[in-house]
């Protein structure tokens, strides 16, 4: 089966080449930096004014840990409230089939209209292409959201889709698709605009989906988390709710959701709380609803002791506004629908071989796993995959070999110290033209390192000499 | 068994060797016996970064080799050690017990284990450039991102020192672009994340940027002296041993960083 990413991006990726492609233009990428910094900050004082916040986040990352410890019985016991609750309850083990589930539930009801509200699991299945295959319109409601779509591109960010678009751009946009007026910029202006345009699209639909945000074992119900309350905006007209997550949303009880309610918008946005938590228990009167509750690669990744934590992730992007290479290099460099260090180690259980530079994208800083609020070790987990990586030979040759060899001299210390000499006796030596030559990975920008004449060991063993000591 | 082996990672021996000196007598002056074991190569951090577990493991084994059998190992290298104190657990986990409770960065061993408070005269504004492994890693810091009651040990032991300011910057604890072959395989972000570290540094009006990694030292400096910038770099050790020698005599100059082999042999010669 075709996986639905590579729909989306067809290209093979290498995150340098896009990379670097982003930071050309200078300006995007100081703007870039500082918006998601301004984020990190903001999220920096959210956080402060909570005094047990690094005991929440063991709290949180514990309950998600045992959660998961259990995920078949919570699945089991959410199923069976939810239903009691009047709610279809449907499980589709990958994306092919979530997809041909919602069609079929749009379907056999001739609806042709949907709105939806925010879900990454739906856009990593790809479900408004399928649908729009078939003939049913889907529009997004998120703001954000919905400007990618109209751009027809994926979202850059998990919580801020648009956030590589400048106000002109969006002001660009509305103009040539919704008929707005030319060279507005003002995001008041812009906001009342697309508010208009997604007024009409609420009323007219016929159905509503929306993502989940926790779903609660004990009672079957579940809460879905939006700025903008477009989630209850488009569930509250149409008689048919679909709601779809991925089986790691699940939590055991009703007093967890303060414990990650606390967590989530602080980390995400820095805000206390989102503005909107709905909460849905069962089905409207008169109306229906359905879950769909999708594996598509999630039990793999639980199988995999060592990176089973990243299945504890709460989707709040805290690690991408942190992460000073997603800051420079944009969402889009790395080519997959969740970016930055979670997407780097997600994307390669999916597909190590298309995904091998991501794990790569990335100095080990180590601020995405600090700044978690689910204390998952992000950065020791990139370093886990280069090492697998490396085991599958994914890793390009050039770097294999020069790793081999490197090791080769490195531990027998006489051919470190001729090698090193070797180095020392170079680098003054070569040519301008060679040290700063558009090759040189390290040169064309950076001088290269000193060369002294005499290394430590040999100064260390001539103090020795001076200073009488015998060895 | 002798007190103290001296791990000077193998890009400062062959390219700073003025640092390996630096933190020998900063070690020396605090009481510590040093001994510095030659057969000594590299950690491994390169190679296992790159992805090549394989090529690291012999290094590993090695290191503990010519390592194990001291009471501690020292290193002016926060991510060496960290190579060593957490990721060795990865390579040679059944050998882990020799490494227990005795790996330690320079400035953490002075703060912790030998309780030094460095004296001297340093009248610089000096930029602390926080490398992510030491902060992160070996927690020698509190980093931004975690709600904690805020410390820094390099920052204790270079707070003693007479006449030395800090520069205080925007953002305190990002990276600097460096992580290893990710400066090569990923230059075009390594360059600009250096670039807004240095540029966060002069904005804080520092003359010197320092950090216990010359790794991350290397890259900024790489960059600094291609732009002929006016700022420079110092490994704390080195700001430690400089401010020892001068005790606040007028007209004592800094380190001047164009020379540093002659630099170093002067050190020698002085002793
Ligand atoms: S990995 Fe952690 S920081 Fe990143 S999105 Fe998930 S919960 Fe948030």
């Amino acid at each position: 089966m075709e996986h639905p990413e590579h729909v989306k991006h067809p290209e093979h990726v290498e995150h340098p080449d896009r990379a670097a492609a982003f930071v050309a233009n200078g300006e995007r990428l100081q703007w870039h930096d500082k918006s998601l910094w301004f984020v990190r900050e903001k999220r920096d004082r959210a956080s402060g004014v909570i005094p047990e916040w690094e005991e929440l986040r063991a709290l949180a990352a514990g309950i998600k840990a045992h959660t998961l410890s259990r995920l078949a019985d919570y699945l089991e016991a959410f199923e069976a409230k939810a239903t009691a609750l009047g709610a279809h309850v449907h499980f589709a083990r990958d994306a092919e089939e979530h997809n041909r589930i919602v069609h079929e539930l749009l379907a056999r009801r001739g609806i042709t209209r949907v709105v939806k509200s925010k879900s990454m699991l739906t856009e990593q299945c790809g479900l408004n292409h399928h649908l729009e295959a078939h003939g049913i319109e889907v529009i997004d409601t998120d703001l954000g959201e919905r400007i990618v779509q109209l751009r027809h591109e994926p979202p850059s960010h998990i919580v801020m889709p648009a956030i590589h678009l400048k106000k002109e751009e969006i002001g660009d946009l509305f103009h040539d698709a919704l008929g707005g007026a030319q060279g507005i910029s003002d995001p008041k202006a812009l906001t009342e605009m697309a508010r208009g345009h997604l007024r009409d699209k609420l009323l007219g639909a016929q159905a509503g989906i929306t993502g989940v945000n926790f779903a609660v074992a004990e009672t079957g119900g579940f809460v879905v988390c939006t700025n903008e309350g477009n989630a209850d905006l488009g569930t509250a007209l149409p008689r048919l709710h679909i709601a779809c997550m991925g089986v790691e949303k699940i939590i055991p009880r009703a007093k967890d959701l303060g414990v990650f309610l606390r967590l989530l918008a602080r980390s995400a946005t820095g805000q206390p709380v989102t503005a909107y938590s709905s909460h849905f228990h069962g089905p409207r009167q008169g109306g229906e609803l359905h879950i769909v509750i999708v594996d598509h690669g999630r039990s793999t990744i639980l199988g995999r002791e060592h990176y089973r934590r990243t299945l504890q992730c709460i989707r709040c992007g805290a690690c991408m506004n942190t992460c000073p290479v997603y800051r420079r290099s944009g969402g889009h460099s790395y080519g997959v629908t969740v970016p930055g260090p979670l997407g780097a180690v997600l994307a390669p259980h999916v597909d190590p071989a298309k995904h091998r530079s991501l794990p790569f994208a990335s100095t080990l800083c180590g601020s995405c796993t600090d700044v978690c609020p689910v204390k998952i070790d992000l950065h020791e987990q990139l370093l886990l995959w280069r090492g697998d990586l490396g085991r599958q030979k994914l890793v390009p040759l050039k770097k294999r070999m020069a790793s081999r060899v490197a090791g080769w001299i490195l531990v027998r210390t006489w051919a470190y110290l001729l090698l090193g000499s070797i180095a020392r006796w170079f680098i003054p030596k070569l040519p301008k033209a060679l040290a700063q030559h558009r090759w040189n990975d390290w040169g064309r920008q950076r001088e290269l390192p000193p060369a002294p004449k005499e290394t430590f060991r040999e100064l260390y063993a001539k103090r020795r000499r001076t200073s009488g000591k015998a060895k | 068994m002798r007190d103290v082996a001296l791990f000077v990672p193998c890009y400062i021996d062959q390219f700073y060797p003025q640092v390996g000196l630096a933190a020998l007598e900063v070690l020396e002056r605090f009481g510590a016996e040093v001994d510095f074991p030659p057969a000594q190569t590299c950690c491994g951090q390169p190679v296992f970064n790159s992805g090549s577990f394989d090529a690291a493991l012999p290094l590993a084994e090695k290191f503990l080799d010519v390592f194990s059998s001291y009471r501690y190992i020292v290193s002016p290298s926060g991510s060496c050690t960290s190579m060593v104190r957490h990721h060795y657990a990865e390579l040679v986990p059944h050998r882990m017990g020799e490494l227990r409770g005795k790996t330690f960065e320079l400035c953490e061993f002075l703060h912790d284990v030998l309780g030094a408070k460095p004296e001297g005269h340093f009248p610089h504004r000096v930029g602390l450039h926080a490398s992510c492994h030491g902060l992160r890693e070996l927690r020698l810091a509190s980093g931004s991102e975690r709600r904690i009651q805020p410390f820094d040990k390099v920052r204790a032991l270079l707070s003693g020192l007479e006449g030395i300011a800090f520069a205080e910057l925007a953002r305190k604890d990002e990276c600097c672009g460096f992580g290893g072959t990710f400066a090569v395989a990923e230059e075009a972000i390594s360059v600009a994340m250096g670039n807004g570290r240095i540029a966060d540094h002069e904005r804080g009006g520092a003359e010197i940027i320092a950090g216990a990694d010359m790794s991350c030292l290397m890259h900024l400096d790489g960059l600094i002296r291609r732009q002929k910038r006016p700022v420079r770099v110092m490994h704390v050790a080195e700001i430690l041993a400089q401010a020892a020698r001068d005790p606040g005599a007028e007209g004592a100059g800094g380190a001047e960083g164009a020379e540093r082999a002659d630099g170093a042999d002067e050190l020698v010669e002085a002793r």
